[in-house]
């Protein structure tokens, strides 16, 4: 008998990725600000059950959900937004209440971070942060002197080493490849690299095959040892931009910022669009 | 539209518009990442006149060629090269950059708060985040488009130094040798940091501006010159390429109503 066996499969749904989740936990969210931002697994995990995360995103909606939702104890992140509406509102109100801590940082500087994680160092050195307030009042971001001649003192953007990251792609196979095929990859490979735990959702899964098929060599950003687990979500971004597939919904943005004017606004958006039950539930109720 | 019979209505936007453009004579083949309505029309129109090998986004992930009308999404383009966010860290930190940002304080000595102010856990008012502001100013020449000029943003003190300023800057040394702030321009007139200790001077003043509005509406001592000129107006074929074709739906009276 050969010892060939089929190749394991990884597709998941949303429910095993939380129930990866402990409290306290270290998360990553791939995407940018409102655009190819996991929502069907951020909306599973604002939820549950689990609680003080540290959330570590270029945020968007994401973030604002899992605030409203009291899912967050400290944000890492250099901005919150929608694009489209600068400040995302949920975030607002969370950091406006004292609600939520911080480690604030620059965009570049959050890369280095993501890549010192994923190259299993404590830091990487950039000029990045000197002189402002990111080094001068944070102590959790501190300066190294370089051991060159120059002996420069640099900033040490620490690993932003994560206990569970998911990003969204556009496609992906059964076994965990993954492809984008809008115009930016974002940094979504790197916090696959800066995790222990990684999960991918998808829009379609396909038959490998079908990867290269579907688009540039250059696409398929994503291989299969990055990934624990492959989620098919189709919609699973909205109400995020996730091009070519489907654009920003902007009117059902314009409807979760307002849902953030007062709490009566806010229970009204999460009975219906947050407790309505799973990603096949919500899609019934958007009508996606 | 003849530009010939409009030059004296010349609106406050376009003063604003000819000034960005200005900030950006001189650089050559660097990235002119103007950020912002106002600040991209003076972009594109440095870029369409005196500027010509600028670099230049189409605010997201690819480098285009232009001139083309602010505003339109769905444009043809030509383009140059993929610019996705990675390679925009790459050009920030190789210095070949020239920023316009904005803000919603800003000191004397160019220190520019965009995060929050109030507390750090517990701020009165959360703004944007430090987004950039740290890496751009320390890593490539930067400039601030503020359309607002007053004493709410001309501040003595900023809450929070998110842009790094001269003060700061002279006082890493060497590690802060990449720092340059080039330009401040506002709805009011233009400043710069052209003194011996880089304290903000005043530069010039758009048409219509009195030197004592300025001060008054700076919250900190502003270096003023026995002699500040007046900001230059476009000429008619800079006219005509704002109104006619970088800026055809007028989107820059949004931004700087005209008094």
């Amino acid at each position: 008998m050969s010892e060939a066996s089929s190749p394991a499969s990884k597709i998941v749904t949303e429910a095993d990725v939380v129930a990866e989740l402990r409290d306290g936990m270290t998360i990553g969210i791939g995407g940018w600000g409102s655009r190819r931002k996991p929502m069907s697994v951020v909306r599973a995990i604002a939820q549950s059950d689990v609680k003080d995360l540290t959330v570590v995103s270029y945020a968007g909606p994401d973030l604002g959900l899992l605030c409203a939702t009291g899912k967050v104890a400290k944000a890492v992140y250099a901005f919150c937004s929608l694009d489209s509406i600068a400040l995302e509102p949920h975030f607002r109100t969370a950091r406006q209440a004292g609600a939520i801590s911080t480690l604030e940082m620059d965009e570049g500087m959050f890369l280095l971070g993501l890549q010192a994680a994923a190259w299993r160092v404590p830091f990487l050195p950039t000029r990045v942060g000197l002189g402002s307030d990111l080094v001068a009042r944070q102590s959790e971001i501190r300066t190294v002197t370089s051991p060159y001649d120059d002996g420069e003192e640099l900033v040490a953007a620490p690993a932003l080493t994560l206990d569970l990251a998911v990003v969204h792609m556009h496609r992906g196979d059964k076994r965990g490849n993954g492809q984008y095929l809008n115009v930016d990859p974002y940094f979504d490979d790197l916090f696959l690299q800066a995790a222990e735990k990684r999960f991918m959702s998808v829009e379609r899964i396909v038959e490998t095959d079908e990867l290269a098929a579907g688009g540039p060599i250059q696409s398929l950003k994503i291989p299969r040892l990055l990934t624990d687990g492959v989620i098919e979500a189709p919609f699973g971004a909205h109400f995020t931009e996730c091009v070519p597939d489907y654009p920003r919904d902007e009117q059902f943005q314009k409807a979760y910022a307002a849902s953030a004017k007062s709490p009566e606004a806010w229970a009204e958006w999460k009975a219906k669009y947050l407790d309505c039950g799973d990603h096949a539930e919500y899609r019934k109720v958007v009508g996606l | 539209m003849s530009a010939e019979n409009t030059t004296d209505l010349i609106t406050r936007a376009e003063y604003c518009v000819v000034a960005v453009a200005e900030c950006f004579r001189g650089d050559g083949e660097i990235m002119a990442n103007p950020i912002g309505t106002v600040p991209m029309i003076g972009g594109r129109l440095a870029r369409a006149t005196f500027s010509p090998d600028l670099v230049m986004t189409d605010g997201e992930a690819l480098l285009i060629s232009g001139p083309y009308p602010v505003g339109a999404t769905d444009q043809a383009k030509t383009i140059e090269a993929w610019n996705p966010y990675r390679s925009m860290f790459d050009v920030v930190w190789s210095g070949r950059r020239h920023v316009m940002m904005g803000g919603s304080q800003i000191d004397m000595f160019g220190n520019q708060n965009m995060a929050f102010v109030g507390d750090w856990d517990h701020p009165n008012v959360q703004l944007l985040g430090f987004r950039g502001a740290p890496g751009n100013t320390i890593q490539n020449t930067t400039s601030y488009f503020m359309p607002k000029h007053t004493t709410r943003v001309f501040v003595p003190k900023v809450d929070v130094v998110s842009g790094v300023g001269y003060d700061r800057a002279a006082a890493l040394g060497p590690a802060g040798r990449f720092h340059r702030l080039r330009h401040v321009i506002t709805d009011l007139g233009v400043l710069d940091f052209e003194t011996p200790d880089h304290r903000m001077r005043l530069r010039s003043v758009h048409p219509g501006v009195a030197v004592d509005e300025i001060v008054a509406a700076t919250g900190f001592e502003l270096v003023v010159p026995a002699d500040v000129p007046e900001s230059r107006a476009p000429t008619p074929d800079e006219l005509a390429l704002i109104r006619e074709v970088i800026d055809p739906h007028n989107l820059r009276d949004q931004e700087v109503p005209n008094p």
